[in-house]
């Protein structure tokens, strides 16, 4: 499996044909404490770039872009009962939905973890 | 956005420990001011709420209205010709909330008005502490020396462990009630110390001369219970007091009708009261106290978990309809652990209970309209 990253402070899981999205510590460090959660809805079909997800804290609102395009396969139903997870495992238990992959060259534009690990530094 | 002209930010003279306390600075009302600090807004919150919370508010305007008579009656007398409170009744020693109206009944912005027995002194929001200045030169110097105290600072200390955190360094403190004012000797420092604030605890405002700002604040955060808090916590903790904020819950377009605050508005300056009128807009504001205002500030619980904040359009219907009014304030109540808003809504439908939508991302979720403060407050009083 590899973990890839955007500049948005995206993380993907590339299972095969399937990525698993979250937002990276990073992202988390600076949203501040998690108390919503919005997901996109189970077979929508979601562009690269497009709003996906909405993450607020108590101050602010802040949009989850879609780093790839893909239909939604599943969603982290977790997040809706304990958005704190965000702050807590951003890398992991908190993932925040599943794409089927539509357009595997989109891949082609993201950064590995040596790279974001630059790019936040 | 900050406007062009407003570079360069200006510092509070607290700046330099918001720094050293690892404070996230942003600008606000022209000045870099910390929005939240290492803890975050959160934790900020429910510290302010369960010890004390120390906030820097120096960017706020300070002002002595001194009567050329000598005779504070005098100011009194000439701030009732901008305000529709009742000042003349403010005791030496205690405070009230105000504000300057506009000919069309509108809040100029709100202040809190002290009577230090020769003079008045006035708090202003930042935002608006130029104009407010401005307002006061151009109607009140006939009789009255309007003196800027841009050489102060102001810090509030809110919360349960206000009182003894404060005692340490002051002890008469303690015999004070809510709205009580005046000089004290804090920490060896020269300050003006009132019963107030804006997070609905109990707690202090503490002016104090600009270079003795950072002595005070190093004492002060010397006891444990009390914590640096940003304007993140401040802005959630007067929310859930059910509090207004200037300029968003209420501005030149609401009346103190319009606003819910007619409890500010004492009998004397209504119809038939002693000195009724004489403030700018009093014929309409005094009409909406007669026969009530077409529209009106309001607490709103959104039903679900998703915070609904400023800007939000309010409906009447789940699906249909034009809005019908908006949302001015709105986010996370970390100690009702829900999220809470206020908004207008038209006077018919702004009985508690009532049911409307905001509009959130294209989705029309419910609310209802709930009493204020949506947290007991804890004024000692």
């Amino acid at each position: 499996m590899t973990t890839l990253f955007t500049s948005d402070h995206e993380w993907l899981r590339i299972d095969g044909d399937v990525a698993t999205i979250g937002v990276t510590d990073y992202a988390q460090s600076q949203l501040g404490d998690v108390v919503f959660v919005e997901l996109p809805k189970v077979g929508r079909t979601l562009n690269k770039a497009e709003a996906a997800a909405v993450v607020e804290s108590v101050k602010a609102a802040s949009d989850v872009y879609a780093p790839i395009s893909g239909e939604v396969l599943e969603v982290n139903e977790a997040l809706a009962a304990e958005p704190a997870l965000v702050n807590s495992d951003a890398g992991g238990k908190a993932w925040f939905f599943k794409l089927k992959i539509a357009d595997k060259s989109e891949l082609g534009g993201l950064m590995d973890e040596a790279a974001y690990a630059k790019h936040t530094a | 956005m900050l406007a062009r002209d407003e570079f360069p930010l200006k510092r509070t003279p607290l700046h330099a420990l918001h720094v050293a306390r690892g404070g996230k600075l942003v600008p606000f009302a022209g000045y870099e001011m910390p929005v939240q600090f290492p803890p975050g807004v959160l934790r900020e919150h429910l510290h302010t709420r369960s010890h004390a919370g120390l906030f820097d508010v120096s960017h706020m305007g300070q002002l002595a209205l001194r009567p050329k008579s000598g005779k504070v009656l005098d100011a009194a007398l000439a701030l009732e010709r901008l305000v529709p409170q009742d000042i003349v009744a403010v005791a030496p020693g205690r405070q009230r909330y105000a504000q300057f109206t506009n000919s069309e009944g509108g809040i100029l912005d709100d202040l809190m008005v002290a009577n230090f027995g020769d003079h008045l002194f006035l708090v202003v929001n930042a935002a608006c502490k130029t104009e407010d200045e401005a307002h006061l030169r151009a109607h009140l110097q006939d009789s009255c020396v309007i003196d800027s105290l841009g050489d102060r600072a102001l810090v509030a200390l809110q919360g349960p462990k206000a009182e003894s955190a404060l005692a340490k360094l002051c002890a008469d403190v303690t015999a004070m009630r809510f709205m009580d004012t005046g000089p004290r000797t804090v920490a060896g420092i020269a300050a003006f110390v009132s019963r107030s604030g804006y997070t609905g605890e109990d707690g202090f405002e503490i002016s104090v001369p600009a270079d003795r700002a950072e002595a005070l604040v190093t004492a002060l955060l010397e006891n444990p219970d009390v914590l640096p808090i940003g304007l993140g916590a401040r802005d959630s903790l007067r929310l859930e007091a059910g509090l207004c904020l200037y300029g968003h819950d209420i501005d030149t377009t609401t009346t103190p009708v319009d606003g819910a605050l007619e409890w500010s508005v004492q009998k004397s300056r209504r119809a038939g009261g002693a000195r009724a009128g004489g403030f700018p807009g009093a014929e309409k504001i005094l009409a909406q106290f007669a026969s009530g205002a077409p529209r009106r500030r309001v607490g709103l619980l959104p039903e679900g978990r998703a915070p609904v904040r400023e800007g939000a359009l309010l409906f009447a219907d789940a699906a249909a309809g034009e809005p019908i009014g908006k949302v001015t304030s709105g986010g996370f109540g970390p100690s009702l652990n829900a999220p809470v808003a206020m908004g207008y809504l038209p006077t018919s439908l702004a009985g508690n209970g009532t049911q409307v939508f905001a509009e959130v991302r294209g989705q029309r979720l419910p609310l209802k309209v709930a009493p204020m403060p949506f947290v007991p407050n804890t004024y000692k009083r």
